[in-house]
């Protein structure tokens, strides 16, 4: 994710602010006071803020996710979760995976709007930087055991303490994302193959589990010593662990370092030895395979889609009409993936 | 008719002052899209120079792999083997259809993106 500074409107900066006091007074005391408050740009669909509070003589440096404006809007991404399940997703993990620590949820009805906050973690989330940079040499040999580790935590969850969340096996995200590509019109053989091989050699059915849904570099900080939080919750759903497993290695997530199957810095023997040592099931590699697969036709779809914000006339940017050109990326490894499938 | 300036010429013109004399003076998002004008100038560029000889090549593939009446356009007989994909007719099995599919989307890419890794690592 890349976070940059933005200029936001006057108006919501000062609902934030006295929210945020009024907040700051009943959780820290009515010594505490608000300091620096600050846009930043992650992701579309959620606005994110560097809340600092001093109290106790100290500062306390904060995260707060917000729904932009405060209230939900209707062109939203539909398959995004909520900031309530999102926060309580965080709580959950706690103890098991790094992740944030969640300080306080606004309801949609309160004078923040819908947000959470949580403490703010120290590190980078820029793929390019943590897959390239010296300083994260010594993160890079420890990450592959990391993420291991952390996708087994998360996976292991049991079901019975989540929120209600959807279910959305691969089949039925195969059905879901050929009805979007169908409706484009726009024939594209390498998905029609694709979609066709997938239909025919389904996974065999597993115990569903939490998937966190969009686990890879850019939505993970990371320090020095590697994995530090595990952040962007609201993708996840209920579902076959191997989604995330095969998500973290699809080619696009990979940032150009494609001999590290694992988001570009490590191996999938040691992913899934890391994954089975911290107690989860033993895959094979070739079992990721079809879900790996299944990812780099998602992601291709995702790009028509942005692509089609562009066609439509719902967003002219030239990045919208650029995103169309990325699609061809995924084509290629498609076939790279089916190749070993002849 | 005239040709002066050449389409080619207009557009590499355009991305040289994008380049040279918009782009530095830019910040923050404004600058960030100017790269991509840039990128999507020189992906222009590109197809210009390689799509005719690569769409008529792809052409001729597909009239060979559907056997179909010489003559069709690819758009029209890349929807003949999406249909056929689709219906079984011909499957990852088939032969010729691989090796069809991957010099297609290599020429699709040495426009898109001729420096994604995924062409590296074939």
């Amino acid at each position: 994710m890349l976070f940059r500074v933005i200029v936001a409107k006057m108006g919501n900066v000062e609902q934030i602010q006295k929210a945020l006091t009024a907040w700051a007074g009943q959780f820290y005391g009515p010594e505490s006071s608000l300091g620096h408050v600050a846009r930043l740009s992650g992701g579309a669909s959620q606005e994110t803020w560097a809340v600092d509070i001093h109290a106790d003589g100290k500062t306390h440096e904060l995260i707060l996710r917000r729904v932009p404006g405060g209230f939900q809007q209707s062109a939203r991404n539909s398959e995004a979760i909520g900031l309530a399940v999102e926060a309580r997703l965080l709580e959950c993990a706690a103890g098991t995976v790094p992740a944030p620590k969640v300080l306080g949820v606004f309801a949609p009805d309160s004078d923040m709007g819908e947000a959470f906050l949580m403490n703010r973690i120290h590190g980078e989330t820029i793929a390019r930087k943590i897959l390239r940079d010296d300083a994260y040499d010594g993160a890079r040999k420890k990450l592959t055991a990391q993420c291991g580790k952390a996708l087994a935590g998360i996976h292991a969850i049991p079901v019975s303490e989540l929120p209600d969340l959807p279910e959305t096996p691969g089949l039925s995200q195969l059905d879901k994302y050929e009805d979007i590509y169908r409706n484009f019109d726009m024939p594209r053989p390498v998905f029609e193959l694709a979609i066709s091989w997938l239909r025919e050699n389904p996974p065999p059915s597993s115990a569903p589990v939490l998937v966190h849904g969009d686990f890879r570099l850019g939505n993970l900080i990371v320090d020095k010593d590697g994995l530090a939080a595990v952040l962007d919750w609201e993708l996840a759903h209920l579902g076959d662990a191997r989604e995330d497993i095969a998500w973290l290695c699809v080619n696009s997530w990979r940032f150009g370092h494609s001999e590290n199957r694992v988001g570009g810095f490590g191996q999938l023997g040691d992913l899934l030895s890391a994954y089975a040592d911290a107690g989860g099931p033993t895959f094979s590699a070739e079992e990721i395979d079809w879900w790996e697969i299944l990812g780099s036709l998602k992601w291709g779809i995702m790009c028509m889609i942005m692509y089609e914000a562009y066609r439509s006339g719902a967003d002219p940017s030239v990045e919208r009409a650029a995103i169309g050109r990325r699609v061809s990326e995924t084509e290629i490894d498609l076939l790279n993936l089916l190749e070993g499938k002849a | 008719m005239h040709d002066a300036p050449s389409q080619k010429e207009m557009i590499e013109a355009v991305k040289a002052f994008i380049d040279n004399t918009a782009m530095p003076s830019l910040k923050g998002h404004a600058a960030f899209h100017a790269r991509v004008a840039s990128n999507v100038l020189a992906t222009v560029l590109r197809e210009m120079d390689i799509r005719p000889e690569a769409e008529s090549e792809e052409a001729q593939r597909l009239t060979d792999l559907l056997g179909a009446e010489p003559g069709q356009s690819a758009a029209i007989l890349n929807q003949k083997l999406c249909e056929q994909i689709r219906s079984g007719d011909i499957s990852l099995t088939t032969p010729g259809l691989l090796s069809h599919l991957k010099t297609t989307t290599i020429s699709q890419l040495s426009v898109d993106q001729p420096g994604y890794s995924g062409l590296k690592a074939r």
